[in-house]
């Protein structure tokens, strides 16, 4: 039982990073249609920003936002300068060119800082506390600001006039230019809140993972089936998706463990921690495909 | 009087299909203006050639200032509100939020308050489904929605494609009786799109009849009306 819990535990600090790294998809999902692959190597370019900044001494509370801003500019940049050209391209094109941005932010981080292993301290107080022995200060150190992370998000789309503005160039551009509003710059927005949203998750994901350029790849693959788990249309559900794969993930692997100590039959262990994300993408898009939380919009016709 | 609105030899392009092929007119200030003709004549083009949302030549004065070639955002700045074919409805959002977001460019906040209360004044359905997601409106609602949205840019000249398209004959009416009342009341000049060429006539104090893309004839709405060919031959009735 006290494994379990801790499994749990841990489940959640993990789908923290992947609800994280959800959010910022569904980000640029609603605004633009597309799917983000190079979202993963845009945060994993972030955290050594953030590395960088604790190598000069700044604090990591300092950096965090100063490293958040700047990778706000360079989404906003990205959408600027490579994408708008490809507004009206065909989707594929817009992929090869996600994973264009993929292979261009791995190397460069790989030619600026090197390809070792580098480790970034946790940016939370070691203390011990009730059941310190469940989970680690760092990790609920992630689940917070995740959660912060997601409130403050929805205040933002909920409450001020540029969030709705947002979320009305996301859903009608042609209506939203006739209500005066600069869609393209929106979608830029867009871009940016999504590359500040994967620093934030790469910053909080380094200490736990280490740091070298390929430490997003496999995280991102548990952000895609966040996303889609919890639905792609839907930022709350997204992050929702990202905890539910993180904890599913860990406790599949338990029971699997458990079976195998029991009835000395192996079926399913840690190694298969990937697939079992897997199969909860491919089994929520045939059962459900809009997501557990996706919303299907009414509209008449 | 100088023309609020005034197109000389417009044309207009989707791609390598040319819609426009040559269309003058000229909108006074304060008035209403229709454009009839018959399917594909180019009446939604038109409106679309003044926003900007396809591709132009020829001249487009608002106010004689020239605004072919601007942005549709930056025309709409200018004091156009554009209702448009479909109605444009934020289905995902509520009808206030619809209705928020229109004026989402106005500095003026005390004024864009007022306005909505003028639009609820006017269409007081929408002040009791402020909260309601509005794609669950009904087309008619829909419709006052869009043209509600339009008001709440303040504009100086609204541009309404098809009101009455798919609604009842009693909700045409009671929309066309508002529109009356925002051109007399809020002052706003109109250039109206109709397929029910006796309705707008009706409405608007001048007309221009569209075919296949070029002006073919215009004149007071009365002259118009009253003109037996035009009437069999464009209008259909």
């Amino acid at each position: 039982m006290e494994q379990l819990i801790q499994q749990v535990a841990s489940g959640l600090a993990n789908g923290a990073i992947y609800a994280c790294l959800a959010l910022a998809l569904v980000m640029i999902f609603v605004s633009t249609d597309h799917i983000n692959f190079a979202q993963g190597e845009l945060a994993m370019f972030s955290a050594y920003l953030v590395w960088q900044a604790l190598d000069w001494g700044v604090s990591f509370w300092l950096a965090l936002p100063v490293v958040a801003f700047i990778s706000f500019l360079i989404g906003v940049g990205i959408e600027r300068v490579i994408l708008r050209p490809l507004h009206h391209a065909p989707v594929l094109s817009v992929v090869v060119v996600f994973i264009g941005l993929l292979a261009i932010f791995h190397s460069l981080a790989g030619a600026i800082w090197g390809h070792t292993i580098k480790a970034i301290p946790s940016p939370f107080p070691h203390v011990t506390f009730v059941g310190s022995g469940y989970i680690g200060p760092h990790q609920i150190g992630m689940i917070v600001v995740t959660i912060a992370l997601l409130l403050a998000l929805f205040a933002f789309f909920r409450f001020t006039p540029l969030g709705l503005a947002m979320r009305a160039a996301a859903q009608n551009p042609a209506s939203a230019r006739l209500a005066g509003i600069r869609v393209d710059w929106m979608l830029a927005l867009g871009w940016g809140l999504a590359a500040a949203i994967g620093a934030v998750a790469g910053a909080l994901v380094a200490p736990a993972v280490y740091l070298e350029p390929n430490m997003m790849a496999s995280i991102l693959l548990y952000g895609f089936a966040g996303a889609l788990v919890g639905g792609i249309s839907s930022p709350g559900g997204a992050v929702a998706g990202g905890f539910i794969v993180g904890v599913l993930e860990n406790v599949i692997a338990y029971l699997g463990n458990l079976f195998e100590k029991t009835t000395g039959v192996y079926v399913i262990g840690n190694g298969e921690k990937l697939t079992v994300a897997l199969i909860i993408v491919i089994t929520v898009l045939t059962l459900k495909p809009s997501g557990l939380f996706g919303q299907v919009s009414v509209k008449r016709v | 009087m100088a023309a609020l609105l005034e197109a000389q030899g417009l044309k207009a392009f989707y791609g390598q299909t040319q819609a426009l092929h040559d269309v003058s007119f000229s909108l006074a200030p304060g008035g209403i203006t229709t454009l009839l003709g018959a399917n594909g004549a180019g009446k939604t083009t038109t409106l679309r050639s003044i926003c900007g949302m396809v591709r132009t030549e020829g001249s487009i004065k608002l106010d004689g200032q020239p605004i072919g070639g601007k942005a549709t955002e930056d025309i709409i700045r200018l004091g156009v509100g554009h209702v448009p074919e479909g109605r444009g409805t934020f289905t995902n959002l509520s009808v206030g939020e619809n209705l928020r977001v229109a004026a989402y460019t106005r500095k003026d906040k005390v004024a864009a308050e007022r306005d909505l209360g003028m639009v609820f004044e006017y269409f007081p359905i929408l002040k009791a489904r402020v909260n309601q997601q509005a794609g669950t409106l009904s087309g008619g609602e829909q419709q006052m929605l869009a043209i509600s949205r339009a008001l709440m840019l303040s504009p100086r000249l609204m541009l309404l494609d098809e009101p009455s398209f798919g609604l009842a004959p009693l909700i045409v009416q009671e929309i066309f009786r508002i529109m009356r009342r925002i051109n007399s009341e809020a002052k706003v000049s109109m250039l109206l799109v109709e397929q029910n060429a006796a309705l707008a006539l009706e409405l608007a104090d001048h007309a221009y009849v569209l075919e296949t893309g070029r002006v073919v004839m215009s004149g007071k709405s009365a002259d118009v009306k009253n003109n037996e060919a035009i009437r069999k031959s464009y209008l259909g009735y």
